[in-house]
């Protein structure tokens, strides 16, 4: 078995077709996305080469920057519930009552997709009949916010279904990195007289580092191309008060023909998102390995 | 491990790398190979002709339609024996989206639907679409159409597709809760900001509107600046002729405003879709609604909506503004689809054939099979109607002039543009001022 494995051929074999598939499917397209970009282009006619006019365009032009930076705000917002779910997920591998319950609860948005919680939410922020503004209504406020469509407020009403779609998702990966962590180092640790927040703090933290860092990079690069219940629930809306930097691409390609500029813009969404992973790693890159002995 | 298995492994894995391998250059193989039907029509044997088809009504979604279609088609083969229709159905979006693929590889269906102006005109200018200018001044369809309908489709003097529906929009109202508030349908513009006075004073929302999708909020722009500045200079400034400097549009601008700050509209229209903003209308809870005549059904036919409320539905037409240049049979509308056929079809004579056919007929049955208005004329007399059909068909024929939706008739770049800012309007977080500039700049850009 082990020699077949070592096999040159046979690992060439083994790894040719997923390889070429990786290739066809995402290589080609992020080249050809480049090429794209640097041309004038409907989508339907010739193409007419333009050279870097289309990312010249892109630096100049306030509307992407506008949406970068709703990107970037979702990603800080994101980065920042990271904590919380951290605080959740240190909650629920203590032995606390109810724990089973409380991590079903948690997960169950991750059963739902994407455009279900935007239905959902549509309804919630419903101007007259969503149940915030029903309560608030309720308690005697005259004039409750128009969640969605207020400019100012639209941004923040979309990050709190984002950010409570991944709960479980982030809660449950360091639920699973604490459980990893051996027992027998807690265990010592409250012999020899340490707190809960001690053994939070100088236990399991460090040694949730490595889990913490991927979190990360999976929370920040995932917020920048974040799309979908943005797409369904305001469509970028209202004017471009909730564009984020995959909606603007999205409008640019598909509603307004410019297959040329859209793909600038999505290669360049590419970069943004590179450089983003390559910012943090180096940021948070750790020498030293945690090995349990 | 034994020797014998190791053998034995080792050949099985051999088996299963090579198949991987093969199934995985088929699944390639596969991709590349895809999108090669749909091509054009072609003479079969013994003088048969074929032709392609391809439309957006499914039988689930559109049976109505696919009906008549499949109606049509039977009946002109029974004519005509030497040909055959195929006919190839996708959903609207599908549709829009295999045309454009089919158009990059030149396999376009002999027959197909396409939209307007706007849309078309990449097609046109890719040499896609032939005209049709022929079969619009031939004896059978010759001044059959509603003015202002065939327009949409042509381009630098010549007409590449025929239209066969028409959409105008009305301000449907609720009569029973007119009647509860004693309020008259107004007839001039200051009488109708009388009528949103006296609901909003009765805590019932005047308007239904869901600006989410902001080609609803464009409809109230439209009609305002045709009702002050007049069609021609709303098109004018569209088409990039004119301008949208001229004052008279900048005040329809101003008066979007004003009707936002009386709290026209239902509460929160900027954040919800049309059809969101359209339940408020259905559900009794605001008094009118601005949209086009393919809502009827809903107000007539549609089995799925309780009676009572289809009988306390009736229509007006938008309010004249005092002193402005517009009249009151001037709608903003236009036509839904049209047929085109292929440039580079085979048999091209045979498909204009059909197609004349079609519109022919389809006028003749779709308000009465389909509840669709079709772009050409309509006897009203002769149909047994419903009642909102036959005074909107009625308001129809004394059409004066029929201005395109903004969004369509704009290139695509410019039509967003202007539903953005239709947005920005709407939400005040421009004054007309800008509103006016920003739209220059998008239209002069894209001319």
């Amino acid at each position: 078995m082990e020699k077949v494995m070592s096999n040159k051929l046979v690992i060439a074999l083994y790894v040719l077709p997923s390889l070429l598939l990786l290739f066809a499917v995402i290589y080609v397209p992020i080249v050809l996305t480049g090429y794209y970009g640097l041309n004038q282009w409907n989508g339907i006619g010739s193409m007419t080469f333009v050279g870097l006019d289309n990312y010249q365009h892109l630096l100049t032009d306030s509307a992407f920057w506008q949406s970068a930076w709703h990107s970037l705000l979702l990603a800080l917002f994101s980065g920042i519930s990271l904590i919380g779910y951290l605080v959740i997920a240190m909650i629920l591998s203590g032995k606390i009552k109810g724990a089973n319950l409380l991590r079903k609860i948690y997960l169950i948005p991750m059963l739902l997709s994407s455009v279900a919680i935007a239905q959902l939410w549509l309804k919630m922020y419903h101007p007259t009949n969503g149940v915030f503004n029903s309560i608030l209504a309720s308690v005697g406020v005259h004039n409750p916010p128009e969640w969605l469509a207020n400019p100012s407020l639209v941004l923040f009403a979309l990050f709190i279904p984002i950010i409570w779609q991944y709960a479980g998702f982030y809660i449950l990966i360091y639920y699973a990195g604490l459980k990893n962590i051996p027992e027998t180092l807690m265990e010592a640790a409250r012999i020899d007289g340490a707190s809960a927040w001690q053994i939070a703090t100088r236990i399991k933290l460090p040694l949730l580092r490595e889990v913490i860092n991927v979190t990360i990079i999976l929370s920040i690069v995932g917020s920048l191309k974040y799309f979908d219940l943005i797409y369904v629930m305001t469509d970028g809306g209202p004017n471009g008060a909730s564009e984020v930097m995959a909606s603007y691409m999205y409008h640019q390609a598909f509603r307004s023909f410019d297959f040329g500029y859209g793909s600038a813009t999505a290669f360049a969404l590419l970069l943004i998102c590179l450089i983003a992973t390559w910012l943090i790693r180096k940021v948070t890159a750790t020498s030293d390995t945690i090995q349990y002995s | 491990m034994s020797n014998e298995y190791g053998l034995r492994k080792r050949s099985h894995q051999k088996w299963f790398a090579g198949l991987t391998l093969l199934l995985s250059f088929m699944l390639v193989l596969s991709g590349c190979g895809a999108g090669k039907d749909g091509q054009g029509g072609s003479s079969g044997e013994g003088g048969k002709v074929t032709l392609k088809m391809m439309h957006l009504w499914p039988e689930g979604s559109s049976a109505q339609q696919s009906k008549l279609v499949t109606q049509i088609i039977d009946q002109y083969q029974k004519d005509h024996p030497n040909v055959v229709i195929q006919q190839e159905v996708l959903e609207n979006e599908q549709y829009k989206n295999k045309l454009k693929v089919l158009s990059a590889s030149n396999e376009l269906p002999d027959i197909g639907i396409t939209w307007a102006a706007g849309f078309m005109e990449p097609y046109v200018k890719g040499g896609l679409f032939t005209p049709m200018d022929d079969l619009l001044n031939g004896s059978k369809l010759k001044d059959k159409f509603v003015p202002g309908t065939t327009e949409a489709y042509a381009l630098n003097g010549k007409t590449y597709a025929l239209p066969i529906e028409l959409n105008i929009t009305p301000i449907y109202y609720n009569k029973a809760i007119f009647q509860k508030y004693n309020l008259k349908v107004p007839v001039t513009f200051d009488e109708f900001k009388q009528v949103v006075k006296t609901l909003t004073d009765h805590g019932v929302a005047p308007i239904a509107l869901g600006n989410k999708d902001r080609w609803t909020g464009s409809l109230w722009y439209m009609y305002l600046a045709d009702r002050i500045a007049g069609n021609e200079t709303l098109k004018k400034a569209i088409d990039g002729s004119g301008s949208f400097d001229d004052p008279g549009l900048i005040q329809a601008a101003s008066e979007v405003q004003t009707l936002v700050d009386m709290n026209a509209f239902n509460k929160g229209f900027n954040g919800l879709s049309n059809d969101e903003g359209k339940s408020e209308f259905m559900n009794d809870k605001a008094a009118m609604y601005l949209m086009a005549t393919w809502e009827l059904p809903n107000f007539t036919t549609n089995p799925a909506i309780p009676q009572a409320f289809k009988d306390q539905i009736g229509f007006f037409k938008f309010p004249m503004v005092e002193g402005g240049k517009g009249n009151e049979n001037s709608w903003v509308g236009g036509p839904g689809v049209g047929l085109f056929v292929s440039e580079n079809s085979k048999v091209k004579e045979e498909a204009k054939a059909f197609v004349e056919y079609f519109v022919v007929k389809w006028g003749e049955q779709s308000v009465t099979q389909a509840g669709v208005i079709p772009a050409t004329k309509v006897d009203t007399s002769k149909e047994k109607l419903p009642k909102l059909y036959v005074d909107l068909l009625n308001g129809l024929n004394q059409a004066s002039s029929i201005t395109l939706f903004a969004d369509v008739q704009m290139k695509p770049n410019a039509a967003q543009v202007h539903l953005n800012m239709i947005q920005a309007l709407f939400g005040k977080a421009m004054t007309p001022q800008q509103f006016a500039e920003r739209h220059k700049a998008a239209i002069e850009k894209e001319n």
